[in-house]
């Protein structure tokens, strides 16, 4: 106490916030466990061993994991050069594209995924001529692919990894280009030899963020994927409110946390690693 | 050898801003079609739209289910931001200052709502306040918004804090200051931006919040993203490109304020 800087402010600060988080945060989720492990023989694990022996329930799973790397791959694979561009790119862009990329973040999901299903009806091989004639309660079915799903979290998720490749970019010494190249390595070899390399912590930030989104996107997956397509979000809803089946919906809440979870600690791991050889 | 450089230079350029131009287009294309869409004087979705009229902007002024939403949401958010401040800025203050491994626990747990899937978070909430026996009122989505939004207010307000000069608070101090009168003084106007920043986040995303409102609600405190939701779910409907428009120029207008006021692009990344 005696020794206390005015600059320090005390941990005590945060004991409201801390309190909050155990009762509304902490014990709820304490109770969906406690939820998952009921059933019709008493406290058991049954709801597990449901989910797990199910193909269908893995294939929920598999998919909606699966479904986050495509998103990610393709996030990165347009985030980086815009990223790129903002950084390198000249001064007057730069207002130009932290507009671009802000403005989604900051617009409702709901508005972005129907932006999207405007633009994939437009792109629609039949859709457009469907719409077009006012067949208004059909329409949507077309935009139930894959595709369609991945290209429209691609874009609500987009921000999210373009910036942390900024920052990362922007902390790489412009000059290191000009020694790569002055040492007779072409630009490509300049880019995945030094840029590349450089920006990992943030090209690992980026994929946890864009991932951990685009596989938890309930409105996205909904609306653009349909019926057709069911992913994890989907199914614990389904699970919760229409069948009413409050034990396995908390049980598959648990099993999509712990995969979650887990890849984010993968992604940190990483994290410190490429920030260790950076 | 020069000319091979040469052509190396030009295909690494053609390529990156090739796919940075395609990302572009990506994030920006279809908030434009919507918006000139939303002034269509069709009944459908059609691009380019037949004619142009403000017909379904007027139609808005009708729409009763949705304004009332809209309401909803927005008292929500403010209940919500005002919470996630007046709880979130000290204890990030706390974090943001304690190099205490504890600060770190804490830190980590108030971020998980961040990345962690909100759908399940919502049901354990709805789980929660059934056990304990309290209904689903306008309070328990304020609470379930803060634990999903104070996230915000944490990140930018910590940011801001850490680079604040100690030298600045003790020569206040030096000079007799008290810690009250230094807070207020010094401390506060130099995070202002940050906590500002962080507040607009939070309102925002608790504005848009699906996950956590669709256990939380019921049919008094229905929510605007979750009423467009579900008319989307029926059908495509042209006055959702009204409400869209009008969402776009309103997160558009708000944004540049903030931009302004507090700086919002610097804070975000």
């Amino acid at each position: 106490m005696a020794t206390r800087s005015i600059a320090a402010y005390e941990l005590k600060l945060a004991a409201p916030l801390a309190g909050f988080f155990v009762l509304f945060f902490i014990a709820p989720l304490l109770i969906l466990f406690y939820v998952s492990m009921q059933s019709d023989t008493g406290t058991s694990l049954a709801q597990y061993a449901r989910f797990l022996l199910d193909p269908f329930s893995l294939g929920v799973l598999g998919r909606t994991l699966w479904l986050g790397v495509e998103v990610t791959m393709l996030c990165l694979l347009l985030g980086f050069p815009l990223a790129w561009a903002y950084v390198r790119g000249p001064r007057w862009l730069q207002p130009v594209l932290i507009l671009v990329v802000l403005l989604p973040l900051l617009t409702s999901v709901v508005v972005r995924t129907f932006a999207c299903i405007v633009i994939l009806g437009r792109q629609g091989i039949v859709n457009s001529a469907l719409v077009s004639l006012g067949l208004i309660d059909t329409p949507l079915r077309l935009l139930y692919t894959e595709g369609g799903v991945i290209v429209a979290l691609a874009q609500v998720q987009m921000p999210l990894m373009v910036l942390p490749l900024i920052t990362a970019l922007s902390r790489i010494d412009p000059n290191m280009d000009d020694a790569s190249a002055a040492l007779g390595a072409g630009a490509w070899r300049g880019f995945w030899r030094i840029t590349v390399p450089l920006s990992l912590p943030g090209i690992i930030a980026g994929c946890m963020l864009t991932y951990a989104a685009a596989i938890t996107a309930f409105i996205t997956q909904s609306l653009v994927g349909g019926g057709q397509m069911l992913f994890m979000p989907m199914y614990i809803y389904q699970q919760a409110t229409a069948l009413q089946n409050w034990p396995f919906a908390a049980a598959i809440s648990i099993v999509f946390l712990a995969t979650v979870l887990a890849v984010v600690s993968v992604f940190n791991a990483l994290g410190r690693l490429s920030r260790a050889h950076a | 050898m020069r000319r091979r450089m040469g052509w190396e230079a030009v295909s690494f350029r053609v390529t990156l801003w090739g796919l940075a131009i395609l990302g572009v287009l990506l994030l920006t294309l279809p908030s434009v079609v919507v918006i000139v869409v939303s002034f269509t004087s069709g009944y459908s979705l059609k691009f380019p739209p037949p004619g142009y009229s403000f017909r379904w902007y007027v139609s808005l002024l009708d729409a009763w289910q949705l304004q009332f939403a809209a309401g909803n949401s927005l008292k929500i958010a403010i209940w919500t931001t005002t919470l996630s401040v007046l709880i979130g800025v000290p204890a990030a203050l706390a974090i943001a200052r304690s190099p205490t491994a504890r600060a770190k626990v804490l830190d980590s747990l108030f971020m998980s709502p961040l990345v962690l899937p909100a759908l399940s978070f919502g049901l354990a909430a709805l789980m929660f306040f059934s056990l304990i026996g309290l209904s689903v009122s306008p309070l328990t989505l304020v609470i379930g918004h803060v634990i999903v939004c104070v996230p915000f207010v944490l990140r930018t307000t910590i940011a801001s804090v850490a680079q604040l000069e100690p030298t600045l608070l003790e020569s206040s101090a030096s000079l007799g200051a008290s810690r009250l009168y230094t807070f207020r003084r010094i401390t506060l106007p130099l995070i202002r931006p940050g906590i500002m920043a962080g507040a607009f986040i939070a309102f925002m995303s608790s504005f848009d919040n699906v996950p956590v409102s669709l256990f939380l609600r019921d049919a008094r405190t229905d929510m605007l993203p979750i009423r467009m939701w579900q008319d989307l779910e029926g059908k495509l409907d042209v006055s959702i490109a009204a409400v869209s428009g009008v969402m776009i120029v309103l997160t558009l207008s708000l944004m540049m304020l903030m931009e302004r006021l507090a700086g919002l692009s610097r804070r975000l990344r």
